[in-house]
């Protein structure tokens, strides 16, 4: 993934410093609470959803399971329409590829639609260091890009900034990328949607080269997919002469009747709309309407390695709704840039350690990112079971084995980190697995319970600092039962 | 009726009131309940961090102090959701690393007739009314397993509504996460301590004097936080509530 | 070995634990959603569009065929539009009585810097959705090639009633070719970017004016 991500500290850590500042917390709870209350409301519009949903997953668990398959059909389909097709198996070659197509048109500069793909494989950095000029165009990216940012959300990347801070970002930013922002620009939104309207137009006007990533790829008909509210994405994948666009290899559905299911799910989920307002599908290319070359860069870069996991492969179902996030209660504190990757959020917390491996500090500590409270699966609208997967990259973390990487199998060792906790976890093993042990300690935490300290030492001032510890009673329950018979002799 | 108290080693150890109001409700409700002297742990601390093959042997043991009872009973949202969810999955991954169907043929009895407190009382008792008395105002927290994993509903505020003298109050967000989360709670201690601080606020705006749930761990997570804030507040556990009566109030 | 074959192995590889006699597509996809939410009239069917549309902050009109001439050139000139885009096959009777403003063709050689200075474009559509609030453009000659309802600032789209209407997202893509480049607009161009609240009108035309024609 983008080298902007290296060497990100461990979830902890960066969260601590989000959880500090305010502005960020109020920024998020604000924007997170909106679009919960309107998702609830937009799904609770349609009386079939949980069907919806249903075959939401299916359908993607089925193309996953022949993706072999429809891989094949899709080349085929787009070829036989008029488009190129290029595969890419890390995020190495898909640049390189997108560097060579943009190179050939003579061309020095492109606009870009919103794309997570694009993002995962640092492709405006690789661009940048050929002498080409990327500029994002959707309004988020936008505000993170002028911003030299990072993006914190799939769906609303500057979600971390508030109105007043997009302001003085346009204002200070936009003269030297292009059209100055308007003179007196104020924070009303509807004023700062108009500075990046006119800031962009002379973009959109002139560009010869358009870069997407997309929503769907229907294998029967070799159609590509592009859902966005802005009209951004229509202006890319129309008045460039030349279309480029890179896709991971789980975007496939395998016919055009399964958009019925996602064209209904992803915008209720998503924005919360009953239809965004502008969805453009293509299929190769028309003559004498939109772009006259299309490529498609179909990208694995970890989805084969995350295929090959048979809990983990689920997370290849994401349609990138940005639901999970919404609804996440640690999100909402942690904020999306202590995830370390363009995926934040609980589908991030899952994704990123099979996309790129649990190795780095960053990713071995995603898995704990969440107090598994289940919020994200219950509005998943492709059914991903999230705390399932990740309990399951926990157990990757701590007691390795076999996992594939770039198309390898091998087996991972234990994490170091947790050698301390893996012998205090056989330690209590041992001792519940004997109601004697058991006994005993409880005993002897009683008959020592005034000498307890009010605050733990060592790690246990992580829960000490915040939290008084409970009082340990005179005898456990087990002991009031036996003296008692169960309360039979009134021993109370 | 065998029934049995899988009382949980949280409870066991920490929070023996709880324990012994279970016993007194259910005597008074006509069950006669037994706890098996043998019962340890479910397992889920461990799962849950990521030692699933540590699990292994506690759900075993599990289901052979559990396994001849008809019905088995615990004041644990999360623990009950650990057996009814986490012990087929368990079985379920054990035969995908061609280890047999040995655990999951162990398991599979213990899973259907596990039930959370609340849902004995309403779907097995068919009660919702226990006879209970208790002249607080008292707000409902649902914790996220008993909620999302095993589906409670609206069982136990059907059953906190019909106690006599109890005010309900609405908590704001009371379906967001307290924030405990088992060792999420050390792992991740600042997202965990805001989101408690943020869940006793909102309990703190409801004027109540109680915070109710059906989980001690998360009453654990809660109830430190309210003393460290020093609200005023206090966390009980739904049991105490509902084995309180005018003769026998609680405190 | 190239990328292509690479990845195919390894999916391939992945896929391992995939029985080789699992259900068909057909099989293992359950279609046991609804092809449209509730029953309703024609009437009530063109309503609940005219309601999505206005939801969304498209601006609805209703005429009858007779009136529909009166009803764009009423528009036009309310919005003092002095050129108006038109495409190719479009029935020359609905801009009989526009006055005033200067009808341009879009021609292949046209670039989008000419189109930015058009006021508005009238076009047909290709079919409407009443539950989402939707109208669908294939590119049909009497909606033009994709850019011309783009660029303008101003989008009037005549929608025939009830012909061209449908319930659901499911009964729109059972009409629609795949083939063809689709726009599916719903309401004028709209952003959630600023605090995750709805505000109308970045790059998409900023007005969006639907005219239903029809006796319904």
């Amino acid at each position: 993934m983008s080298g902007t991500f290296v060497g990100m500290p461990a979830f902890p850590k960066a969260a601590h410093e989000a959880v500090g500042n305010t502005t960020l917390r109020g920024n998020l709870r604000h924007a997170t609470h909106t679009i919960r209350a309107k998702r609830a409301n937009a799904v609770a519009e349609v009386s079939d959803w949980a069907e919806l949903r249903e075959a939401g997953k299916r359908i993607k668990d089925h193309t996953l399971r022949h993706l072999d398959r429809y891989l094949e059909q899709v080349e085929e389909s787009v070829v036989a329409a008029g488009g190129v097709v290029h595969w890419a198996a890390d995020a190495d070659e898909a640049n390189r590829i997108v560097t060579h197509l943009v190179k050939m048109t003579g061309e020095s500069e492109v606009v870009k639609v919103k794309s997570m793909a694009t993002q995962e494989i640092g492709l405006n950095e690789a661009l940048e260091a050929e002498g080409i000029h990327a500029y994002e165009t959707d309004l988020a990216e936008l505000i993170v890009q002028l911003g030299k940012d990072r993006p914190s959300h799939i769906l609303v990347p500057a979600i971390h900034r508030n109105r007043g801070e997009i302001r003085d970002i346009f204002a200070r930013e936009m003269g030297e990328w292009g059209r100055p922002a308007p003179e007196g620009l104020t924070d009303t939104p509807a004023e700062l949607a108009e500075a990046a309207r006119l800031h962009l137009r002379e973009k959109f006007l002139r560009a010869k080269v358009g870069i997407s990533g997309a929503n769907f790829i229907v294998a029967d008909t070799g159609t590509l997919v592009v859902v966005e509210s802005e009209g951004n994405g229509r202006m890319c994948l129309t008045l460039p002469e030349t279309l480029i666009s890179v896709v991971g290899i789980e975007k496939i559905v395998p016919t055009w009747r399964d958009l019925e299911v996602f064209l209904q799910t992803l915008p209720r989920s998503s924005t919360a709309e009953r239809m965004n307002p502008y969805t453009s599908t293509w299929t190769g290319t028309t003559d004498g309407d939109g772009p006259s070359t299309f490529h498609l860069v179909l990208l694995d870069n970890g989805r084969t390695d995350t295929l090959a996991d048979e809990v983990g492969r689920q997370a290849l179902r994401c349609i990138r709704c940005s639901a999970c996030l919404n609804v996440c209660p640690v999100y909402e504190r942690a904020g999306g840039h202590a995830y370390g990757s363009v995926y934040p959020g609980p589908i991030g917390a899952i994704l990123s350690p099979q996309l790129r491996g649990t190795q780095s500090e960053i990713d071995a500590s995603l898995p704990y990112a969440s107090s598994l409270c289940g919020a994200c699966y219950e509005v998943c609208p492709v059914a991903i079971d999230i705390p399932e997967v990740l309990v399951h990259l926990r157990e990757r973390v701590v007691e390795g084995g076999p996992v594939t990487r770039e198309g390898n199998r091998v087996v991972l060792k234990p994490a170091k980190g947790h050698a301390t906790e893996r012998a205090a976890m056989r330690a209590a093993r041992w001792a519940l697995g004997r109601p004697g042990a058991l006994r005993t300690g409880q005993r002897l935490a009683s008959r020592t319970r005034r000498l307890h300290p009010r605050a733990l030492p060592g790690p246990g001032k992580a829960w000490s600092g915040t939290r008084d510890l409970p009082a340990v009673p005179a005898e456990p329950f087990r002991d009031w039962w036996q003296r008692t018979r169960g309360g039979k002799d009134g021993g109370q | 009726m065998r029934v049995a108290l899988f009382l949980t080693c949280v409870n066991d150890t920490l929070y023996p009131d709880t324990g012994r109001a279970v016993v007194k409700l259910l005597a008074r409700l006509g069950v006669d309940v037994d706890f098996p002297m043998a019962q340890t742990c479910c397992g889920q601390a461990h799962y849950n961090t990521g030692y699933r093959h540590e699990t292994e042997p506690l759900a075993r043991h599990f289901s052979d102090v559990f396994g001849e009872y008809e019905a088995i009973v615990t004041p644990s949202g999360s623990c009950g959701a650990m057996v009814r969810e986490l012990y087929p999955r368990m079985g379920e991954r054990a035969r995908a690393e061609g280890r047999g169907e040995s655990l999951a043929a162990t398991l599979a009895p213990v899973v259907p007739k596990t039930y959370e407190l609340t849902e004995f009382l309403v779907d097995v008792l068919g009660v919702t009314d226990v006879g209970a008395y208790y002249p607080h105002k008292v707000t409902y927290h649902p914790t996220c397993h008993g909620l999302r994993g095993l589906g409670l509903g609206d069982r136990p505020r059907r059953l906190l509504q019909a106690v006599k003298g109890l005010e309900l109050v609405e908590l704001p967000g009371a379906e967001e996460c307290c924030g405990f989360g088992g060792t999420f709670a050390l792992k991740n201690s600042d997202v965990s301590a805001a989101m408690g601080a943020d869940k006793v606020r909102n309990a703190e705006s409801t004027g109540a004097e109680v915070l109710c749930a059906a989980d001690n761990s998360c009453l654990m997570h809660i109830g430190g936080t309210m003393a460290r804030l020093s609200t005023g507040m206090r966390p009980v556990h739904i049991a105490e509530i509902l084995a309180s009566t005018e003769e026998e109030p609680a405190v | 070995m190239n990328s292509r074959e690479r990845i195919l192995g390894r999916v391939r590889r992945a896929l391992a634990d995939v029985p080789g006699d699992e259900a068909s597509y057909e099989r293992a996809v359950a279609r046991d959603y609804l092809r449209e939410h509730g029953e309703r009239t024609v009437e009530q069917t063109v309503d609940l569009l005219a309601e999505n549309l206005a939801d969304y902050r498209a601006i609805v009109h209703r005429c009858t065929a007779d009136d529909l001439a009166a009803t764009v050139a009423g528009i036009l000139s309310a919005r003092g539009t002095r050129t108006v885009l038109v495409p190719p096959g479009l029935d020359p009777g609905w801009l009989a009585a526009v006055e005033g403003a200067e009808r341009v063709a879009d021609r292949a050689e046209s670039t989008p810097h000419e189109l930015d200075g058009v006021d508005s474009v009238v076009t047909g559509c290709a079919v409407a959705i009443a539950e989402t609030g939707t109208i669908v453009l294939d590119g049909g000659p009497d909606q033009g090639r994709r850019r011309v309802t783009l660029v303008p600032d101003h989008h009037i789209c005549v929608v025939r009633v009830p012909e061209q209407v449908v319930s659901s997202v499911p009964q729109a893509l059972e009409r629609l070719d795949p083939v063809r480049p689709l726009t599916w607009i719903s309401g004028p161009s709209a952003t959630s970017d600023i605090e995750l609240d709805r505000v109308e009108g970045v790059h998409g035309p900023r007005t969006l004016e639907v005219v239903l024609v029809g006796e319904v």
